[in-house]
């Protein structure tokens, strides 16, 4: 398909990506593409200056830091897959990365477009609400460090305003807690019709719920699988309905994949 | 416009062309080097026919820019046999009847390609794993795994 026509910047640092995604307001920030290439096709995006994060190596990477990890946002769900600080820390963010889509996805799809795309579906956002994350975002006044429940704003908007970069996410040390997944997809690892994400620490279980309202939904209940299903049906979501699921079904998952994330982590 | 220089090697030969910033790569591929193995099939990053090694790692060519090539290493379909030969994996094909209309044959071989020098004996499992990104509408994938079995010598 050919394209609106559009300028392109190749950046070889963070301090250039800035000044060029602050200095222009029709300019975007391209990480994988496995998102944005595509609605640029439909023209539902249709910005000017395409600012390529590709050749940013300081923004790719896992470091182990303090029993947690420190995530470059250009770092791939294959890198996540195949990374022995993932396993060793947060096997859970492997676990999840390795159902999301497919080899090609994976091989150029990044965690950080992931959340800054945030998309209902997405996988990420719910999982690292659920693992406490925190994300850093620069821009020209320099770094500011915002948590995961404050991260995600809205259908497609999250806390990196307009001239600022997500360059990395923070997970914390795992410190005995035990970490779960569960979702109900379109197919085999489809589209999520609901994602439900887990942190069982102490007999709390910390809960994130994926495509159910614009943002992740965070539930905390002790962790025994009547007082999760009880505390998501007293969350009152109001899902939507589509082709795939009522939103009742909808609901009606968002309690049984609670119980099973819970019930099953690890 | 915004036209940039790029320079790439696609199947060992270089090449250094103007491309349009908006150019995706598989429409570089196919109409600026005339290399029209790799297909345009969806054209929204689902079906795999455009699929292409790019610095060894399999990815859906319609999904980048032709620009952000740039200084890459590419594989497409004609290059995975010296030519007038079969590699294994394509003699597999074959011999398997793994294809029927062929259209997704050429993603369908990088695919299984990238699986087998990531994993050269792979359980089928892990087969289907690996071409879960290349959809075929005829053949319903069983001659296609057995074609790939063939090929890692089980």
């Amino acid at each position: 398909m050919l394209l609106r026509e559009l300028e392109y910047a190749r950046p070889g640092s963070v301090q250039e990506a800035i000044q060029l995604l602050a200095a222009r307001e029709d300019a975007r920030a391209l990480a994988g593409g496995q998102s944005l290439v595509n609605v640029m096709k439909t023209r539902v995006a249709a910005p000017e200056l395409v600012v390529d994060l590709n050749r940013i190596d300081s923004l790719r990477g896992i470091r182990a830091a303090g029993g947690g990890l420190e995530i470059g946002a250009m770092t791939t769900y294959a890198a996540i897959v195949d990374s022995p600080e993932v396993a060793g820390a947060r096997p859970i963010l492997a676990e999840v990365a390795r159902t999301i889509a497919d080899v090609q996805v994976r091989n150029r799809g990044t965690i950080g477009g992931n959340v800054c795309s945030n998309d209902p579906t997405n996988h990420f956002p719910p999982l690292l609400v659920a693992l406490g994350a925190e994300f850093t975002i620069a821009g020209t006044g320099g770094e500011r460090t915002v948590d995961a429940e404050t991260f995600f704003e809205g259908v497609y908007l999250t806390a990196v305003q307009p001239g600022e970069l997500l360059t990395g996410i923070r997970v914390p040390p795992k410190n005995g807690s035990r970490d779960g997944w569960a979702s109900i997809t379109l197919g085999k690892d489809g589209t999520g019709i609901v994602n439900v994400a887990a942190t069982v620490s102490g007999g709390t279980a910390r809960i994130a719920i994926g495509c159910v309202a614009a943002t992740p939904v965070l539930v905390s209940a002790s962790a025994d699988e009547t007082a999760v299903r009880d505390a998501v049906r007293s969350a009152e979501l109001d899902p939507p309905s589509d082709v795939h699921a009522s939103a009742d079904y909808r609901r009606h998952l968002a309690e049984v994949l609670a119980g099973r994330a819970v019930r099953e982590a690890r | 416009m915004s036209e940039h220089t790029i320079g790439v090697a696609v199947n060992g030969d270089r090449y250094e062309r103007e491309v349009e910033a908006r150019k995706l790569l598989v429409h570089f591929i196919r109409d600026d080097l005339d290399l029209t193995g790799t297909h345009v099939g969806c054209d929204t990053g689902n079906c795999g026919a455009c699929t292409v090694l790019l610095d060894g790692r399999a990815v859906k060519s319609c999904m980048l820019l032709a620009v952000q090539a740039d200084g890459a290493e590419i594989t497409t379909v004609e290059g995975l046999s010296p030519e007038g030969e079969l590699s294994p994996l394509q003699q597999a094909f074959s011999e398997h009847h793994a294809l029927q209309c062929g259209y997704c044959t050429p993603g369908m071989l990088v695919s299984a390609t990238y699986l087998l020098s990531q994993n050269p004996s792979p359980s089928e499992e892990e087969i289907r794993r690996g071409i879960q990104g290349n959809i075929c509408r005829c053949t319903g994938y069983v001659n296609i795994v057995k074609a790939i079995r063939a090929a890692a010598g089980q």
